[in-house]
């Protein structure tokens, strides 16, 4: 028995080195962490279980049956987060580049399958090479397998993926069906084909980090959802968001003891509306200061800053935040924000997450840019996900809600359950100016005339009650009574029951 | 005695007023501007009347406005404040006029001591001592230097009219005054209007001392004492205190005797201050009179136990001045820091906008040591460019000047202010400068202390070991409530490793936390070779969201000022400001296999110090540029300001454009 177990810990030991000492060192030296270490970040202390470690490839071409390494350059396995499972797989970068064999593919599959099976989250630490050349088919294979189990986990359980080194080729395809993606600065790119293939096809040069880095994907594509400074700090903000998230699509949201009074009252919400109705302010002083503890966690905060979404907490149980930004563009609608927002407002839906929906939206933004590029498609995106979407939804009016936006951002007419408006809210289907430059077309060239028809304009339709005369508003509340306010919805709403239709699936304008 | 007083004034000082009014019975009107439309002291007046637009010239400086304000609210007295019209005579003559009660002294006593050659010769008269010099109007250069030999150097030349520097000039030589003289007059000419300019001696390095008088002008005068204001930024008052730690009861007794004796000469009828400044062996000089409630008055009353507001208002409604020189008795010790809306680090470019977060610390009297902020704006409100940046007074009061001190260094740490920048680390670094704590003081301890301006400072072992607990607290409490969160696993409960290490800026501290609970645990600091170094028992209520964890490490209170950062907190404490990091040790193994990311070399950059619009550029790509040339303009909240070149240099890409509108640390452009 003695030896048995000798042996064991032999093959163990074996197996946890990876590639071998060497590449751990070339590892450590381009500021990436081993596939285990990352492990142990990411999980509690000590409560890694791993699978198949002594998985090997079974490729003979190429003289690949020379090189075997236990694992097959990917870590699986699961283990537990301040104590709820998650499942895991992390590409080992030691071991043949990461690269996906088609052993190294089952071994994936396997933890996915068993994290569906289960209602557990499942997350994917990216730091590979590819597919592994040398057995051709049999990875390509690997792949696609890998990619269903995504699409059959995806509104099921939370899938994340984190891209800390390569990730090229076939391995994108599995993240960018994910939930979320996340990248580490410097080291981590993702890109479907790399600099050197387009050099050769399309003769422009550019460097990996311009083609695919973490601020590419972050700020340009929005690819990505946030991008972290080093592995550390990536892997300890993945522990904090997935207290955020529910395990699945029937646990609940998770609740964190909090100390935060429900009654706290803010008065300096009720000057955060500036004088000048043409003057920004940060809406996320008021995401601030009504979440629990101040706490938010931002998701695509480098895309489409006119728009801001995360997750935060309301009486210790996450709630999913979508509000206008008054600071960027005047918190305009555009593709890029609506695309950014109806997908966080779908992710809340899938996983019973409630929405609380700020609102200061002077419309949608004009111009061939924007309607060229399918305004009107990404505008419905928005539209079509708050209009299906049956959780608690709270909506609050900080100032304008112009127009279609006014309907797109969460009003009664799609399902709003609780809709309040601050005192400063203008419902209205344009601004003064605007709509008074075409009902009297024929005094434009008197100045004082308009000006007196805005004075006019302004005074009957820039408030909250004209909207609240039809019951678009349930109520005008005091500011400084936000977090309260919400709070009482919300609690009210817990035992919301709403259902669409029955049908295979929606047919979201994509 | 009045029934209702208008404030003319606003900030602070309006609150101020206001509170002592409210004391007395007395209701009270403010005034205000478009942009003070919801300031506090509109909130806490009775009534409020609109005088304007947001600039003081249209608004807290128009006489007429403020007549009609208070004709129109039937208030029968006008207190001033400071600044804006508190001084002017025009003002006093006017009210006057229409039957309206300044609550100020006498226009006579404003007139004459508002010329500075004219009330050096009026103190002269009164028998106080007055800097060597001539106060006559000196025709040419000539006469400059005649004159100048005979007070002997070095010798100050100055601006009759003037004020903030202008139209000064420090001569060591003949030559110099001649060069001094020319530009004296021209820079009084084109400042002032007005090109008289006279010489006196130039005290170096004095300190500046003034004492307080209360006249009633019914010939009763005295005096309570002095403040020192020595601590000064560019001849800003910054840090105040009373009593003086230079002067002695003789000193005190004669300076006093002779600012009473100067009030008295002018039937000076309210409170007043006789600004002195004092040499090294405590000669005095008279420096000017302020017929006026000066910012500071709050540590004389701290020491004193007089409101002088109540007396101002009192002695205006024409009482007889209650008390005499015996009754002023002077108590215990009292310092005042001015919170400035400012970047200590950025050269102390004014900082404007919303105060995001304002929380000054609590204010009463807790065994013997007291705390008083006098502020004018509360969380919410706005700092606009139109007005002075001081945003608040803080002030405490202890039985001697060391304890004093500590309790301003704690008040300041317990002093949160979020969305501007703010002096708060600059002050708190002070009350830990030893010279300060010494009373080594003079007019140029900020110029000397601080010849590249302010820096932070590095934490010692103590500041850091308490950063490294308060940090580590937190992490405990955070650790433990995620423990609690729902949809766990059953079975094995989560068990956390106790050791941490704890990174305090670059430094690490091993740590474990021994036990406790909630609100208390002990901690084991290890030394070399893993030996416990230290012990300490930490207790606290605090929770997250709070901005100020305060607590007890070891029975002492402390006040750390705290904001999350990725994975760990920011911690401010005695104006030092340090990231902190706490890790298991396996995340602390990995953490240091993590590379250095040296943050971009900003040198050969010029980047944008505020949120600001790009006005113009001077220059073009290929400039050549010398030290101090403006390089560009950028306005923010409408005022321009112009940035120079830091060093010599060539211009190689600019990056931003006239219209641009740019974010704190944009690049503008960057040099060869």
């Amino acid at each position: 028995m003695k030896d048995v177990l000798e042996e064991l810990e032999e093959r163990r030991a074996n197996a946890r080195t990876g590639g071998g000492q060497r590449r751990i060192d070339t590892q450590h030296k381009r500021g990436k962490l081993t596939a285990r270490e990352r492990i142990d970040l990411l999980l509690d202390e000590n409560s890694f279980e791993e699978f198949d470690m002594f998985v090997e490839h079974r490729c003979v071409e190429f003289g690949m049956e020379a090189t075997k390494f236990p694992g097959d350059g990917v870590v699986t396995g699961w283990g537990t987060i301040n104590g709820r499972v998650v499942f895991i797989f992390a590409k080992d970068f030691t071991v043949f580049g990461g690269s996906l064999s088609e052993m190294h593919a089952k071994k994936i599959i396997k933890v996915q399958d068993m994290a569906l099976r289960n209602r557990a989250p499942i997350i994917g630490l990216f730091d590979a090479g590819g597919a592994r050349i040398q057995e051709g088919v049999a990875a390509l294979g690997g792949y696609g397998e890998v990619f269903l189990r995504n699409v059959l986990a995806s509104g099921v359980i939370p899938q994340i993926s984190v891209i800390m080194g390569p990730c090229a080729g076939g391995d994108v395809y599995s993240p960018a069906m994910t939930d979320f993606i996340f990248m580490v600065k410097d080291t981590s790119y993702m890109f479907v084909t790399g600099p050197d293939v387009v050099k050769t096809v399309t003769n422009e040069e550019v460097t990996a980090e311009e083609l695919g880095g973490a601020i590419v994907h972050t700020t340009k594509s929005s690819i990505a959802d946030k991008a972290y400074e080093n592995d550390v700090e990536a892997l300890l903000q993945i522990r904090r968001l997935m207290d955020f998230l529910p395990s699945n699509n029937e646990s609940g949201t998770p609740e964190l003891p909090t100390r935060d009074p429900s009654d706290r009252v803010e008065p300096s919400l009720d000057t955060l509306i500036p004088d000048n109705p043409n003057q920004p302010y940060d809406i996320k002083e008021l995401i601030e200061k009504v979440l629990d503890e101040g706490d938010f966690f931002e998701i695509q905060e480098g895309f489409a800053p006119n728009i801001v979404v995360g997750f935060g907490r309301i009486e210790g149980r996450t709630i999913g935040i979508v509000a206008n930004q008054p600071m960027v563009l005047a918190g305009v609608l555009d593709s890029d924000a609506s695309r950014k927002a109806a997908r966080f407002v779908r992710f809340c839906d899938c996983f019973e997450i409630p929405i609380i929906t700020f609102v200061d939206v002077p419309g949608f933004l004009p111009g061939t840019d924007q309607e060229y590029g399918g305004l009107i498609k990404h505008g419905a995106k928005l539209l079509f996900a708050y209009s299906e979407c049956t959780v608690p939804k709270v909506t609050v009016i900080t100032r304008k809600a112009y127009g279609g936006a006014y309907d797109v951002m969460s009003s009664k007419h799609i399902r709003g359950d609780v809709n309040y408006a601050w005192p400063t809210a203008e419902i209205a289907v344009m601004g003064s100016k605007g709509a008074v430059e075409i009902l009297y077309r024929a005094e434009l060239d008197d100045r004082k005339k308009i000006e007196k028809r805005i004075k006019d304009y302004e005074e009957r339709f820039a408030n909250p009650f004209i909207a609240a005369e039809r019951g678009f508003i349930d109520e005008v509340i005091i500011p400084r009574n936000t977090r309260l306010r919400i709070i009482r919805a919300l609690n009210m709403l817990r035992g919301k029951q709403a259902e669409n239709p029955w049908k295979k699936h929606d047919n979201i304008p994509l | 005695m009045f029934t209702k007083i208008l404030i003319a004034n606003r900030g602070e000082i309006a609150c101020r007023v206001i509170k002592t009014a409210r004391a007395m019975g007395i209701a009270t009107v403010a005034v205000y501007s478009d942009a003070d439309r919801s300031a506090l002291h509109v909130a806490m007046a009775d009534e409020a009347v609109n005088i304007g637009p947001p600039a003081a010239a249209k608004s807290y400086l128009v006489i007429d406005a403020i007549i009609k304000a208070a004709k129109q609210t039937g208030a029968e007295a006008i207190h001033p404040g400071y600044g804006f019209l508190s001084e002017n005579a025009d003002f006093a003559r006017a009210l006057e006029k229409e039957g309206i009660t300044f609550i100020g002294p006498n226009v006579k006593a404003i007139e004459v001591m508002g010329d500075k050659i004219e009330s050096k010769r009026f103190a002269a008269d009164a028998k106080v001592s007055t800097v060597p010099g001539y106060l006559g109007v000196i025709k040419d250069a000539q006469e400059a230097i005649k004159i100048a030999g005979e007070i002997g150097y070095p010798v100050m030349i100055k601006a009759s009219a003037g004020g903030g520097g202008k139209g000064m000039r420090v001569a060591l030589s003949a030559d110099e005054v001649a060069e001094g003289f020319a530009s004296s007059v021209s820079e009084a000419k084109s400042s002032f209007g007005d090109d008289r300019v006279f010489i006196e001696k130039f005290v170096e390095n004095p300190r500046h001392i003034e004492i307080q008088v209360l006249g009633d002008g019914k010939g009763n005068a005295i005096h309570l004492g002095e403040r020192e204001c020595s601590i000064q930024r560019r001849n800003q008052k910054v840090i105040e205190e009373a009593p003086s730690s230079f002067l002695d009861a003789k000193t005190r007794a004669a300076m006093g005797k002779q600012a009473v004796s100067l009030a008295r000469a002018v039937d000076y009828a309210s409170a007043g201050t006789v600004e002195f400044i004092v040499d090294k062996k405590k000669n005095f000089y008279f420096l000017e009179m302020n017929t006026r409630l000066q910012v500071e008055h709050p540590v004389t009353e701290l020491i004193t136990g007089i409101d002088l507001v109540e007396q101002m208002i009192r002695i205006a409604a024409g009482e007889k001045l209650k008390l005499t020189q015996k009754d002023i008795k002077l108590k215990g010790w009292a310092v005042e820091s001015r919170i400035y809306a400012e970047d200590p680090f950025r050269g102390f470019l004014p900082s404007t906008g919303r105060l995001v977060r304002y929380r000054p610390p609590e204010e009463g009297t807790q065994q013997g040591l007291t705390i008083r902020n006098d502020t004018g704006v509360t969380e919410g409100g706005e700092i606009s460019i139109h007005y002075d940046p001081m945003i608040a007074k803080l002030v405490t009061h202890a039985p001697d000047r060391d304890l004093a001190i500590d309790h301003m260094a704690g008040a300041l740490d317990a002093f949160y202010i979020d969305g501007i920048q703010h002096n708060i680390p600059f002050l708190t670094a002070i009350m830990q400068h030893q010279r300060w704590r010494k009373g080594d003081l003079s007019t140029a301890f900020i110029a000397e202390e601080y010849p590249d301006g302010f820096s932070p400072r590095e934490p010692d072992t103590e500041e850091r070991d308490r950063l490294a607990i308060v940090a580590a607290m937190i992490d405990h409490l955070g650790n433990d409530r995620r423990r609690q969160i729902s949809h766990q696993m059953e079975g094995t409960r989560v068990r956390f490793a106790l050791e941490r290490i704890v990174q305090v800026g670059e430094e690490k501290i091993d740590l474990t936390v021994i036990g406790g609970d909630d609100n208390s645990i002990e901690v084991a600091l290890a030394g070399v070779k893993g030996k416990v170094r230290r012990r300490a028992r930490v207790e606290t209520d605090w929770w997250f969201g709070k901005p100020i964890w305060f607590g007890r490490i070891d029975g002492e209170q402390i006040a750390v000022q705290v904001r999350s950062i990725p994975n760990g907190v920011a911690l401010a404490y005695r104006g030092l400001s340090v990231n902190a990091h706490v890790y298991t040790l396996r995340e602390a193994e990995l953490a240091a296999l993590m590379p250095i990311k040296e943050p971009p070399d900003t040198s050969k950059m010029l980047l944008c110090p505020m949120p600001g619009l790009v006005v113009t550029i001077h220059v073009k790509e290929g400039d050549q540029v010398r030290v101090g040339d403006p390089l560009c303009v950028v306005e923010a909240m409408k005022m321009e300001n112009i940035l120079r070149a830091q060093h010599d240099g060539r211009v190689d890409v600019i990056e931003a454009a006239p219209g641009d509108s740019l974010a704190v640390d944009a690049v503008i452009m960057r040099f060869e």
